[in-house]
């Protein structure tokens, strides 16, 4: 298998990882959908904390991003 | 990743040249990422002095939206340090409002991202590792190590867990600055390519556009976010050196 080819299927697999960022993602705020319709007073008090999660795991995300990209054009 | 017309969706990170500066053989010329950098720092300094020249006992719009800037990360500094923190405010206001108007400004039309770069988010994340990590050491001496041995943890299990702490001490530069460099990337790599589609597909352009407009205001919420996320954790790791408990 030539270098090339190689790093097509090596970034795509680094960028498979981004799927369970999404999946992450998805739970923070199921999870504070929930919470906030049992307890809707304390919803607006625990957002700050929501958005913290959502970004640091979309940084997972584009953790992998970076990868892939690495793969594709430095190698 | 070259679009119609030859032209690439990365050559908008492309640093160039304004004015040329030749110091004794190093390259200190004025490149558009330094010109960017001093425009958000005028900016950002006219309107913090503009908004809060009249300095009202009650607010009008201006000074009020400068007073809640202030609040916000005030409040953000004694929620996560405490009192403690006050003297570390100037540097964690100064990163926020650096962060959000570098992030701001690259939404901009025909502007430059500079926080797209990883040379600058690297120098500011490497910037608060260090301050951290000094400001750790002159309040605990030598106890601060223990911050990388937790508590309550068996003996044989530290042999596991210290060299884990300690690496996951050491990335936190790493994390730090690629998070906020790939988010700027990966969005503005985003619009590009979405505008390379209106281009191409005539008349049909129509539905990329909407994407892109929606797009755009994702990239403003983001640009926000990265700044508040960077600041955040800039006050938890300050947090982390002043008061040891891990």
């Amino acid at each position: 298998m030539d270098a090339s080819a190689a790093k097509l299927i090596g970034a795509g697999l680094a960028a498979i990882s981004m799927g369970t960022a999404g999946i992450g993602i998805g739970i923070i705020f199921g999870n504070y959908v929930a919470g906030a319709m049992r307890n809707p007073g304390a919803a607006g008090a625990v957002f700050g904390r929501v958005i913290l999660g959502f970004a640091l795991t979309e940084a997972t995300a584009l953790f992998a991003l970076v990868l892939a990209l690495i793969i594709l054009f430095v190698f | 990743m070259a679009a119609a017309g030859g032209h690439s969706p990365m050559e908008q990170f492309a640093i160039k040249r304004i004015a040329e500066i030749k110091i004794g053989g190093l390259d200190l010329s004025l490149t558009n990422s330094a010109l960017w950098m001093i425009a958000v720092a005028i900016f950002s300094t006219a309107f913090l002095v503009y908004a809060m020249r009249q300095r009202a006992m009650v607010p009008g719009r201006l000074q009020s939206a400068a007073e809640m800037l202030y609040e916000f990360i005030a409040g953000l500094l004694k929620e996560t340090v405490g009192t403690a923190g006050r003297p570390y405010f100037p540097l964690v206001f100064t990163l926020f409002v650096f962060i959000l108007f570098c992030n701001l400004f690259g939404m901009l039309p025909y502007s430059f991202t500079v926080t797209s770069h990883i040379a600058i988010t690297f120098a500011l994340a490497l910037m608060v590792f260090v301050i951290v990590t000094i400001l750790g050491f002159v309040k605990h001496g030598l106890h601060f190590l223990h911050f990388f041995v937790p508590a309550g943890v068996p003996g044989p299990m530290l042999l596991l867990v210290v060299p884990l702490e300690v690496l996951s001490y050491f990335i936190r530069p790493i994390s730090l600055s690629v998070r906020l460099f790939a988010n700027m990337t990966a969005g503005h790599t985003m619009l590009k390519v979405f505008g390379g589609f209106v281009v191409a597909m005539g008349v049909f352009g129509v539905l990329p556009l909407i994407v892109i407009i929606a797009l755009t205001g994702l990239e403003v919420l983001i640009a926000c976010l990265q700044a508040y996320v960077f600041t955040v954790l800039t006050c938890l790791y300050l947090n982390d050196a002043i008061h040891m408990e891990h």
